[in-house]
């Protein structure tokens, strides 16, 4: 595992891409910085952080992006592959290596709480806890980023579909608004993400019979849950597709400064279930 | 050392490896010979635990690759097809970070590396991109990542693709310097390599093993040549009738003339040799011979015998049963007599629907039972 980390953080700042992703956001930053606190005197350094969160979309794409589809293209996954390492911690050593790259302007953002200091007054728990949370929901984008890259031989295909996805998780909430909050609505979008699931099962393991079996037990625990008692799906699916706008546990410190411990384990668990989607994305690949 | 068990790989409906079955020992050099897309590559990359198969076990050193992939990936070192290269890094940083994944210890590595880089002879390009090097000199790079830290069993993917004849022939001294104390397993579709350097030869066609047995023997199954070729300035009528009272000569076929020369090929018959009597009837009769010699039978008509044909044929299969005998004869040998039973199980399934293959599988049958009773 570390042998892989420490080729990958080499590789990040041997080519372009690691100092590209750090300069970007350390300069757009700087610029609402310079906006925000220093120009218009707002001592909070957390609102400055939350106009930066638009650089991931970009930014973390570009990081994740050649992760394991230049692996796969270049044939050196088979280097990887036939190493006496373990797959989960070739996983590990590349999704570190963002971490790392994501890390990095998050340690220089430390400055800036102390900067708003020295010149007044500063609220220095809720920035510190905002940079802190910029930074794990980096490192959730870079866990969906890392899977996509698995999925495919192509970086620009990753770079896109990376790019699309979090930008739809960057508009959730508008989009969330136009879903309907009747029970019977909510009922269709749950048959919706149950059928997603199943082929999802289905993809991965091959087995019509499991998937099928899975299908059916679902689909018959959500109608009779429905005919008992259909009050339950009412605002069902902004409710659960709500906890998809990620960015909400960040903002919510930003702009309210209220911290959501759940929302940090959502971030946590998200990232854990992506690191795990990714190792079977490449072991599927061998068995296919 | 190397088991593989019943291995079989599925592409959708395609099956690119059937049912492959052998058995290779330490301190060899293992060639598998096949024509293009006979399953080589794919059984490497299943050995080496880089695809899984559908069906089967590889079993190195006796660990399953794959319940025990660490430590069954420890003992190989993988040379594929195309060599696994980061342009980005150099030779040196590649090679360390090679040695590094392989799990050699941090005071060993600086000495491994030089080592590796000594012996394919990369230790001039060592600063340079691996981008900026020619392709033999990738090739050798990706050699000496498969060589670093000395694995038990080295498997090398056709290593000579690709490269000019000086390489090929440092490179073939590599692997014979090599197999000296490692297991060495490559693959080729050039006969005359894998004749040089091969202690013992796979052939693969279609995904099944059709014959493994050492270079020699291979050669001797198709069987000793019944064909002696002469060469002479005499007219055709005056041959015919110079061998016409020689005992022991089946027909004879004269060739055209060139330059003056005949060539006449001809077929004995079984058990006879027929060479000496050949000379003394030329001679008897005062008759120049140019040439008098017996046909041999190469490599290459085993290889062009196996992977062309549809069935495996049917004199191939029982020569390779006499030999293999007469080889558990001089000295039984347990491994042995399971290799044989191994390639004696995978010859026949050649051809599941041609109707000859009931009456090989029959004679099989018979063999078998003849060889139990040895």
């Amino acid at each position: 595992m570390t042998a892989v980390y420490k080729r990958e953080v080499r590789a990040y700042f041997q080519s372009m891409t690691g100092p590209v992703f750090i300069a970007f956001l350390l300069a757009f930053t700087g610029i609402y910085f310079v906006a925000y606190n220093l120009s218009a005197g707002y001592p909070y350094f957390s609102y400055t952080l939350s106009g930066s969160l638009i650089v991931f979309l970009v930014g973390i794409p570009l990081i994740t992006m050649r992760s394991f589809s230049e692996e796969r293209r270049s044939r050196t996954d088979q280097m990887l592959l036939t190493a006496p390492v373990s797959l989960f911690g070739i996983v590990m050593g590349k999704y570190l290596a963002m971490v790392t790259v994501i890390a990095i302007p998050n340690i220089i953002f430390c400055i800036y709480p102390l900067i708003i200091q020295s010149q007044g007054v500063a609220y220095l728990t809720v920035d510190y806890i905002s940079i802190f949370v910029f930074f794990l929901l980096g490192c959730v984008y870079a866990a969906i980023g890392m899977f996509l890259s698995a999925l495919t031989e192509s970086q620009i295909i990753a770079f896109v579909s990376t790019f699309g996805i979090l930008l739809v998780l960057y508009l959730w909430d508008g989009i969330l608004s136009l879903l309907p909050s009747s029970a019977i609505s909510g009922l269709a979008g749950v048959l919706i993400i149950l059928a997603l699931a199943v082929f999802y099962i289905y993809h991965m393991t091959d087995n019509v019979v499991l998937a099928g079996i899975i299908g059916l037990i679902g689909a018959a625990a959500g109608i009779i849950v429905y005919i008992v008692d259909s009050a339950l799906y009412e605002n069902l699916l902004s409710n659960l597709l709500g906890r998809l706008a990620l960015a909400n546990v960040f903002t919510d410190i930003t702009s309210n400064s209220i911290v959501d411990v759940t929302g940090i384990a959502l971030y946590l668990s998200i990232a854990a279930v992506f690191v795990f989607l990714t190792v079977q994305a490449v072991q599927k690949r061998r068995w296919s | 050392m190397i088991e593989v068990r019943n291995l079989v790989k599925k592409y959708g409906n395609h099956l690119a490896v059937d049912h492959l079955d052998f058995k290779l020992e330490s301190g060899k050099v293992y060639g598998f010979l096949g024509p293009n897309g006979a399953g080589k590559s794919t059984t490497m990359n299943i050995m080496t635990g880089y695809l899984g198969a559908t069906e089967g076990q590889v079993i190195i050193g006796g660990r399953d690759i794959l319940k025990e992939p660490e430590a069954a990936k420890k003992q190989i070192g993988y040379l594929p097809e195309q060599p696994p290269l980061y342009m980005e890094m150099t030779v040196r940083e590649y090679l360390e970070f090679a040695a590094d994944l392989k799990k050699i210890p941090r005071r060993e590595r600086e000495e491994a590396v030089e080592e590796v880089e000594r012996l394919v002879k990369v230790k001039a390009v060592e600063e340079r991109l691996i981008k900026n090097l020619s392709k033999g000199y990738r090739q050798r790079v990706g050699l000496a990542q498969a060589v670093l830290g000395f694995p038990d069993i080295i498997i090398l993917d056709e290593p000579t693709v690709g490269l000019d004849p000086k390489q090929i022939i440092e490179i073939r001294e590599l692997i014979r310097r090599l197999s000296k104390e490692h297991t060495v397993i490559l693959s080729s579709h050039i006969l005359a390599e894998i004749r040089e350097v091969c202690d013992y030869i796979l052939i693969i066609s279609r995904g099944k093993l059709v014959a493994s047995d050492t270079p020699e023997n291979l050669e001797k199954m198709l069987g000793e040549s019944d064909t002696v070729e002469i060469e002479t300035e005499t007219e055709p009528a005056v041959i015919e009738g110079a061998l016409k009272n020689v005992p022991g000569i089946e027909r004879v076929v004269v060739m055209e003339k060139t330059d003056g020369i005949i060539r006449a090929q001809i077929h004995e018959k079984k058990g006879e040799d027929v060479r000496a009597r050949i000379f003394s009837a030329f001679a008897g009769r005062g008759l120049t011979l140019l040439t008098l010699r017996r046909l041999s039978v190469s490599l290459e008509d085993v290889f062009m015998e196996l992977t062309q044909k549809e069935t495996v044929p049917e004199a191939f299969i029982k020569k390779q049963k006499e030999i293999a005998a007469s080889r558990t004869e001089e000295q039984p040998d347990v491994e042995d007599q399971d290799e044989r039973q191994d390639s004696a199980q995978a010859e026949p399934k050649m051809e599941e629907d041609d109707p000859e293959t009931v009456e090989l599988r029959d004679e099989d049958g018979e063999e078998e039972g003849d060889d139990s009773s040895l």
